[in-house]
């Protein structure tokens, strides 16, 4: 079916614990180069945990995670980030202290970004122009929706051919996630491929063009938008059809 | 009435040398604290530590202790990358308090050494310029004590710039505010404090050869200079370069004002109860957020 070239990311039947609590259960999942896919979940549903997994923050018990045909499940963080998967984490994270051009520049630290700082700054100067005109600012002193984009932007320092956005819409107003959404799509053009987690269906099923749906650890639900949206159980769980 | 404030000078502007000094003294335990949320409580033993290796360095090679930098500084750098890696990154998985026990056991293990290799009498760096003095009209100060204040400048200034312009300083402050954050923008957050405890221990040695040019030393200094550290640091905030200063200035001049006013025997006593009415009143520091 999906050819082995084509696919990036391949999660497969990974078991991830909290300490004794299991979180994920035979989670796999796929995403395919060039493709935004959407992970959909109720609160505690387990998708920050795979994209922590897919990240190496936390090492799955069983399964294997591989990215460009690698298996990356047990690396580092840092070196996941320096093969290209970067992530844009749950409540964005940003060093308040610092300012908001040194949070950008700490966004290409590993050796490979290192050396496309200047014109990946240009790049996200041009999404976001407003970052541009608060470089000397320190970080916290930015609005909710300027901190997403400084986390997004900070994000794309890494150089990423996968990204991952966890809950990026959390706390923002409707006319700030629409603008975010703009620049992903335009993100997205540049030839970067994106997993994200929402927690809005209507919004997923909309952006995205894959959609896992995930409860109590374990993928329930998974295909095309189109095809979810058309789902019986999709409709009664989520649009209340 | 004048003559009372001529006499003040020479006591307020040696607290205030002095002062830098401590600062550079209490500038690694700051640096480890503010990273790594490490208390190190062997710190003072370090620091002596470095006096010591100056002190050999001395009298075996016979080199000028300050020269002698270009030996203790990269030792003590490489030392201190190696405890971190190999001791305290292994002991931050366990529990935070591992560290601060095998912090504890560094410190027996250092004053045993140094006693054991170079007895338990006390020792100085004695050079040339160790008890020359010089003077401006009715003042006259030691001159290592002007030259303590000058690196002591010199050293927050590079460690400051270092912090702010280099990718490592950036790295090292990122992991200090969000490790999490920082292990995803790519920073291997366990190399950063190995680095962070490599150059606390770096300008110990520094610390060490101006102590050690200031005043005698025996393998048991380390207790009282950890005292005086963790009051500037206390003094001044965790963490902050400016506050080590200022902190170290205060501490200076509480010694050097106690000695002046009550005797020579008041002045740890001095360091003692100005601690506690910071603690008391504001427990974060001066500058301390």
């Amino acid at each position: 079916m999906e050819k082995q070239e084509e696919l990036l990311l391949k999660v497969d039947n990974i078991d991830v614990f909290h300490g004794s609590f299991q979180a994920l259960w035979g989670v796999s999942l796929s995403v395919k180069k060039g493709e935004i896919v959407a992970l959909i979940g109720a609160n505690s549903s387990g998708k920050s945990t795979l994209l922590d997994a897919v990240s190496g923050i936390i090492h799955p018990a069983k399964g294997s995670i591989r990215f460009e045909g690698k298996d990356i499940a047990t690396r580092n963080p840092f070196q996941i980030v320096a093969s290209g998967i970067s992530q844009v984490p749950e409540g964005r994270r940003l060093f308040p202290s610092m300012s908001v051009l040194d949070n950008l520049i700490i966004g290409s630290y590993n050796g490979r970004a290192r050396l496309n700082k200047n014109g990946n700054l240009q790049r996200v100067y041009e999404l976001f122009p407003i970052l541009a005109e608060r470089k000397s600012q320190l970080a916290k002193t930015l609005s909710g929706g300027e901190q997403q984009m400084l986390a997004i932007g900070r994000c794309l320092m890494a150089d990423p051919k996968l990204m991952l956005l966890d809950e990026m819409s959390l706390g923002l107003a409707p006319i700030v996630i629409n603008e975010i959404y703009k620049v992903l799509r335009e993100i997205r053009k540049r030839g970067i491929t994106i997993l994200f987690v929402e927690q809005n269906v209507r919004r997923s099923l909309e952006e995205a063009d894959r959609a896992y749906i995930m409860k109590t650890g374990r993928v329930v639900l998974s295909g095309e938008v189109a095809e979810l949206r058309e789902e019986e159980e999709v409709k009664k769980a989520y649009f209340g059809i | 009435m004048i003559e009372y404030l001529a006499d003040l000078t020479t006591p307020i502007s040696m607290g205030i040398l002095l002062g830098g000094l401590y600062a550079v003294i209490a500038l690694g335990l700051s640096l480890v604290f503010g990273v790594m949320k490490l208390i190190n409580v062997a710190h003072g033993d370090l620091v002596i530590l470095g006096s010591y290796l100056a002190y050999a360095i001395l009298t075996i090679l016979g080199m000028d202790p300050i020269i002698g930098l270009v030996i203790g500084v990269p030792v003590l750098f490489v030392l201190g990358f190696g405890i971190q890696k190999y001791l305290l990154n292994r002991a931050f998985h366990v529990s935070m308090e591992a560290p601060l026990i095998i912090a504890f056991g560094l410190s027996i293990i250092i004053q045993n050494l140094v006693q054991l290799i170079w007895s338990p009498l006390s020792r100085g760096l004695t050079t040339s310029y160790s008890l020359a003095s010089i003077g401006a009209g009715p003042l006259h100060l030691p001159l290592i004590y002007v030259i303590d204040f000058a690196v002591a400048l010199l050293v927050m200034l590079i460690l400051s710039q270092f912090m702010k312009r280099t990718y490592l300083g950036k790295a090292i402050n990122a992991s200090s505010q969000d490790s999490r954050a920082a292990q995803l923008m790519g920073i291997n957050t366990e190399r950063m404090y190995a680095f962070a405890f490599a150059i606390s221990m770096a300008i110990t040695a520094i610390a060490g050869v101006f102590l050690g040019l200031t005043f005698p030393f025996t393998p048991q200094s380390g207790v009282s200079f950890l005292v005086i550290a963790f009051g500037v640091v206390i003094l001044g905030g965790l963490g902050s370069i400016l506050g080590t200063f200022v902190g170290g200035i205060i501490l200076g001049l509480a010694q050097t004002l106690s000695a002046y006013y009550f005797g020579a025997a008041t002045q740890m006593l001095a360091v003692y109860v100005i601690v506690f009415i910071i603690l008391a009143v504001r427990p974060q520091g001066i500058f301390g957020r």
